[in-house]
């Protein structure tokens, strides 16, 4: 269009001689944009935090044997009662199913399919710790802690001492902070193990795990694999759990389920145990959304306001623009171009304003026992939170100068002229 | 003589708020370079007829020409463009940009047209300010200047795209007496020096005598037509 920049030179000159207006209507947009960007970047950095808490460390499909009566009992198998009805009363689980038969072959299985990043082999036992003369009962999971730092993030959780420490100590336990909270002890000590078995062993405290949830940290405590296999008394074979991490998390639905039933085991995929979080992640999404257009079209309605009554005001300036040949269209254009630039510009310093106080938030200290891994406020600074801001700027001013530009270009400038 | 400007048979109604005859078959035309003034009392409809022959009101009942093309029925955009291009418009009341400077209130007009560089338009809009005698007021806000200074700058504005005709619905109406015969001499000159055809709308007798031709209205009617 050869016009572009003599409208906008029009455009130009109506928002600098009504500056007050025109910062104002800005200043909406701003208030709007840079509000949206604080809201997002905090919420989501949130959401990551959450999410962090839970999913980061928990695996995308997690196999073991659940203790349950067998499904299948002799009887069905026997041809002679086929046809009958058979009822048995007080059927009760064999004792000692929680071993995954055959873990390894599925590990191997597992290792070679080509969605699965990682396979982490575990062993769960109940135990009782005993230090002096406390006695306390709590959960032993037999870990491969260098595979369970690199898929489950296991380091970040150590408060003291290290995953390494554990691998280099054969004998070494890495207590959960309320287990050794309540023991009174710390790192070099010395702890008891009593197994259901009734066999004692005594640990090297290498370690203080803290996850963040005190009920699990008031019970669990980590030992190597090797180490949990002799606290049962079993062979390297025995594998009671099996934690996988995928490359992409929706394939952990589709794979539990063949897994469950190809080797009848229970696998449990991580939306299925999480589901809370998902709800809880999209509610605040919601809620950032409906707050920014809430505010976004307030400072619509104030832009939509402010070039009404300066079309109001300037009815003599399209007359005489129409009458010496600017068409309806390019009367049109320039109060559009007057909408969006207020929006860009209002746009432009809410992405400011917006960054701004989000650097502050993230700086500002943020400390709590259930979140070790955290020291300052979690913000988000996604460039797709600024491009979405930027674009919900330009939409909404443009929506609202639609209407007054259409009211401007069908002004009839004969009836503006003879009025005077 | 070839015309710059016919009326055949026109008829203008206003249908709120009630209906109103207010031009009865018009007929008449002007030639190129005339210099063709209308008188009348007020009310008597030389406003509404100014307004049709300047294409900015398309609803009526007749056929109108310019420079022997027939107009009537054009569409708004052809229009706006021979207005833009063709036809210079002076008002009663000043009417400029009062944000602009009186020069880019001058170029306005050129620059929308669009056939000439920047540099060019405001070369020429220095010297039509020059022709007027106000260049010296270039650089002003146009809402910083006399009544007749405004009217002189329209006049320019009128005259930007060198038009073939200029209209002016009572140019003089709103100044005083020694204002009023600046600018009626200036269009005067422009007149006989450029050749330009120039109908405009008078209440001051004075000034019609000194044009080529008065037409007179009353009640929507020409009533007569002559040399005074
Ligand atoms: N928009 C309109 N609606 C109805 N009547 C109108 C309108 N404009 C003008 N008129 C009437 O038409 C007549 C002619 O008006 P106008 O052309 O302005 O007169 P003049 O310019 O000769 O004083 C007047 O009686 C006026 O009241
Ligand atoms: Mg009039």
């Amino acid at each position: 269009m050869k016009n572009t920049k003599l409208i906008f030179d029009i455009t130009k000159t109506h928002l600098l001689s009504r500056i007050k207006q025109s910062s104002i209507a800005a200043l909406g947009v701003t208030f709007g944009i840079g509000t949206f960007i604080i809201l997002v970047s905090f919420m989501t950095g949130l959401n990551g935090l959450l999410d962090g808490l839970i999913l980061n460390r928990t695996p995308h499909i997690h196999i073991y044997n659940e203790i349950k009566p067998s499904k299948i009992q002799a009887i069905d198998k026997s041809a002679s009662f086929a046809e009958t009805f058979n009822v048995i009363k007080s059927i009760k689980p064999k004792q000692n199913q929680s071993r995954i038969h055959n873990g390894k072959t599925l590990m191997d299985h597992l290792k070679k399919d080509d969605r699965v990043m990682g396979v982490c082999a575990e062993v769960v036992t109940k135990v009782f710790y005993t230090a002096s003369s406390v006695e306390l009962n709590g959960n032993v999971t037999g870990i491969d802690p260098y595979e369970e730092d690199r898929l489950f993030n296991f380091g970040d959780y150590i408060i003291k001492g290290s995953a390494e420490e554990l691998i280099r100590t054969p004998q070494g336990i890495l207590l959960g902070a309320g287990v050794a909270n309540k023991l009174s002890i710390n790192i070099g000590n010395k702890v008891q193990l009593v197994t259901p078995q009734g066999q004692t062993f005594p640990l090297k405290v290498v370690g203080i795990y803290q996850s963040g949830l005190a009920e699990f940290d008031n019970v669990q405590s980590y030992v190597n694999l090797a180490m949990a296999q002799q606290l049962l008394g079993e062979g390297s074979n025995y594998i009671t759990d099996i934690n996988v991490k995928l490359y992409e998390i929706e394939n952990a639905e589709p794979m539990s389920k063949f897994i469950s039933d190809k080797y009848n085991l229970t696998a449990i995929d991580i939306k299925t145990a999480n589901a809370q979080f998902e709800t809880g992640t999209s509610i605040r999404n919601m809620i950032t959304y409906a707050v920014s257009i809430t505010l976004l079209i307030v400072a619509g309605f104030g832009i939509y306001n402010i070039l009404n009554m300066l079309i109001y005001e300037k009815m003599n300036d399209i007359a005489i623009l129409k009458a010496t040949g600017f068409s309806g269209k390019d009367v049109q254009y320039i109060f559009i171009s007057q909408a969006m630039v207020i929006g860009l510009v209002g746009g432009v310093l809410g992405l400011i304003l917006g960054h701004m106080i989000s650097i502050v938030i993230s700086n500002i200290p943020f400390k709590t026992e259930a979140l070790p891994t955290v020291d300052t406020f979690p913000v988000n600074f996604n460039p797709k939170f600024y491009i979405i801001g930027i674009c919900f700027a330009l939409i909404s001013t443009f929506l609202a100068g639609f209407l007054p530009s259409l009211r401007a270009k069908n002004i009839d400038p004969v009836e503006i002229i003879r009025k005077q | 003589m070839s015309k710059i400007l016919e009326v055949k048979s026109l008829n203008k109604y206003f249908r709120k708020p009630v209906l109103f005859h207010a031009l009865r078959d018009i007929d008449f035309s002007i030639n190129k370079g005339e210099f063709v003034s209308i008188m009348g009392k007020s009310g008597c409809g030389k406003s509404t007829l100014l307004y049709i022959l300047s294409t900015m009101d398309t609803d009526y009942e007749g056929e109108l020409f310019f420079n022997e093309n027939k107009i009537t029925g054009k569409s708004h955009n052809e229009l706006t463009q021979l207005r833009n291009e063709d036809i210079g418009f002076v008002f009663q009341f000043h009417y400029l940009l009062p944000e602009f400077t009186v020069l880019d209130n001058v170029m306005m007009p050129a620059r929308k047209l669009g056939l000439k560089p920047y540099a060019q338009i405001k070369k020429d809009a220095l010297a039509k300010l020059a022709l007027l005698d106000i260049e010296e007021q270039a650089y002003k806000k146009a809402s910083r200047i006399s009544g007749g200074q405004k009217q002189r700058v329209a006049i320019a504005r009128a005259l930007i795209n060198n038009p073939n005709i200029i209209m002016g619905d009572e140019p003089t109406g709103n100044l005083d007496t020694k204002n009023s015969e600046n600018v009626f001499n200036i269009l005067r000159d422009l007149s006989d020096t450029q050749g330009l055809s120039l109908l405009v709308v008078t209440h001051d007798k004075d000034f019609a005598a000194k044009t080529d031709r008065v037409i007179e209205m009353e009640d929507g009617k020409i009533i007569g037509t002559g040399i005074v």
